[in-house]
């Protein structure tokens, strides 16, 4: 089973935990991705996250099925994303997976946050003091 | 025909607003579509990559745009 989000309101991790929680899981492992106050050395003051909507979440639902293809003895994965602007310390994404053992609940938590970066359809751009930067927008 | 693009992030910025119209001969390739709008828009040659989506999928070089698809230009990600 595969929950789905994309919110600008703040993130509700205690729920995202228990929406994964299943009688066949003997593990539940979770990435909690937080704003963090440096970047590349430089001050960060806020992030803030735009999103074309329709197609994140039509990717993020494909990764996570993705990874219930690959590691079938996935019992429930939540996949939660947050928009809007972001200080630090906040949630900006939350993915939680259950499975009967550790070693595919690891797995496959990693899988969709590493996938999660490389093609779901979210921006970031980071503000510090003297001005704002695109996240990887040139090389 | 006539193509509603949608922009986002840097591809946003660097347009100036949040969605394009361009006329492009019929069957115009994803490639095609990027290959005139760099011309245009030389910034977005600039940028680590840039992919066309159509209908919230990711569109191969090849792909025929058509008037009724839903198109986006996707500058690098950077979710998570």
């Amino acid at each position: 089973m595969i929950h789905i989000d994309l919110t600008d309101q703040p993130i509700d991790v205690s729920a995202a935990l228990r929406s994964v929680e299943a009688d066949g899981a003997g593990a539940i492992n979770t990435f909690i991705g937080t704003v963090r106050n440096k970047s590349t050395g430089r001050p960060v003051v806020r992030l803030e996250y735009e999103a074309y909507d329709s197609m994140a979440l039509h990717q993020l639902r494909k990764v996570a099925e993705q990874a219930a293809e690959q590691w079938p003895m996935v019992e429930k994965i939540t996949v939660i994303h947050r928009k809007g602007t972001l200080h630090i310390g906040d949630v900006a994404v939350v993915v939680a997976v259950s499975t009967p053992h550790r070693a595919e609940s690891f797995a496959a938590c990693q899988y969709i946050i590493d996938t999660l970066k490389q093609v779901v359809t979210i921006w970031k751009k980071e503000f510090y003091e003297d001005g704002d930067v695109w996240v990887a927008a040139h090389p | 025909m006539n193509l509603k693009i949608a922009l986002f992030g840097i591809a946003r910025e660097i347009v100036g607003q949040p969605t394009l119209e361009v006329s492009a001969p019929e069957g115009q390739s994803a490639q095609g579509l990027l290959q005139s709008l760099h011309a245009r828009y030389p910034e977005l040659a600039r940028l680590s990559s840039l992919a066309v989506a159509v209908n919230n999928e990711y569109a191969a070089d090849d792909t025929p745009l058509q008037e009724r698809d839903e198109i986006a230009l996707i500058p690098p990600v950077s979710g998570g």
